[in-house]
């Protein structure tokens, strides 16, 4: 009963929050009702036991993904409403098409997966926690890794491109710029060939 | 009034479907971004209800990669887009037509 209530309340909060985020010209209710939307979805991973997904959720979600959205949002500016084009009524219509046989498909997955069984099943007597770290250190180790390296390159290209002292950059420079610069580089290759 | 593996099903859905809206209909390529975030979070719901009605850790591990790119992708989407902005000053889909075939 509770679950029910619980389930039902927070999935009208969050199909709220996201509607507002897609629907609203303010660049600032966007953000602020999407880092809203984010932590009512962890009340959900903490109905269905998965705590420690609820976890990182509101921390790498709401503390981490939206401060950043945050930081870039002051480089933008966001004071004017923005203007969104909407003329073509075939698109929206293809969309719902797309979304309504979407919905379908997922009402009908559970009963053609009926068979399935699990892989990794949960046991009761760990906690969520501890039963993550044995799963993930063993059976997913590799992923796991290439998910850090993967993080890393992330992480290396954010410092490239958004740093401050890259006045020498490929990606700040104006086009003409480069041209001008890739001329005098092919011209000194030409003499080199010469010689 | 039990709640069953189908109501988390269509929950995912329905979230999946107001992120799909927003990718339509966004020009603001900051907005955009928001949409994607929404796309992955309705999948991280529909994987961790199917984790829990299966029995089944699998599902939870699947959103924390997806979580872990969901991170990557905000921070070298923010990075190409801040560079993007101090080029031409405004970050609007429709001006993005250089790569034009």
């Amino acid at each position: 009963m509770f679950e029910a209530i619980a389930f039902y309340l927070f999935a009208a909060l969050t199909i709220g929050m996201f509607t507002i985020t897609v629907m609203t010209s303010q660049a600032l209710y966007a953000l602020t009702a999407m880092a809203a939307g984010m932590i009512f979805i962890s009340a959900f991973f903490f109905i269905l036991g998965a705590d420690f997904l609820g976890v990182i959720q509101i921390i790498v979600y709401t503390g981490a993904v939206m401060a950043l959205y945050a930081f870039g949002m002051m480089f933008f500016d966001t004071t004017r409403t923005m203007v969104e084009k909407r003329e073509n009524p075939r698109v929206i219509f293809l969309l719902g098409v797309l979304a309504a046989t979407l919905v379908v498909f997922i009402l009908i997955s559970p009963i053609v997966s009926g068979h399935l069984e699990a892989r990794y099943p949960i046991d009761a007597a760990v906690g969520n926690s501890q039963a993550i770290g044995m799963i993930l250190f063993t059976k997913y180790l590799v992923p796991f890794e290439v998910a850090a390296v993967m993080l890393l390159v992330a992480m290396i290209a954010g410092i490239v491109l958004a740093g401050k002292k890259m006045d020498k950059s490929l990606t700040l420079m104006a086009e003409e710029e480069i041209a001008r610069i890739s001329a005098i580089q092919t011209s000194q290759d030409a003499k080199e060939g010469v010689h | 009034m039990e709640i069953t593996l189908a109501h988390y099903l269509v929950l995912s859905g329905v979230l999946f479907a107001i992120g799909l809206i927003g990718v339509m209909r966004r020009k603001n390529l900051l907005m955009l971004f928001f949409a994607t975030e929404i796309l992955l979070n309705a999948t991280n719901i529909g994987f961790a209800a199917i984790s829990h009605y299966y029995n089944d850790l699998t599902g939870q591990m699947f959103a924390f990669f997806i979580i872990a790119i969901a991170a990557s992708e905000v921070a070298v989407g923010l990075g190409l887009l801040i560079v993007w902005y101090k080029r031409t000053g405004k970050i609007d889909l429709d001006i993005m037509t250089s790569m034009r075939g």
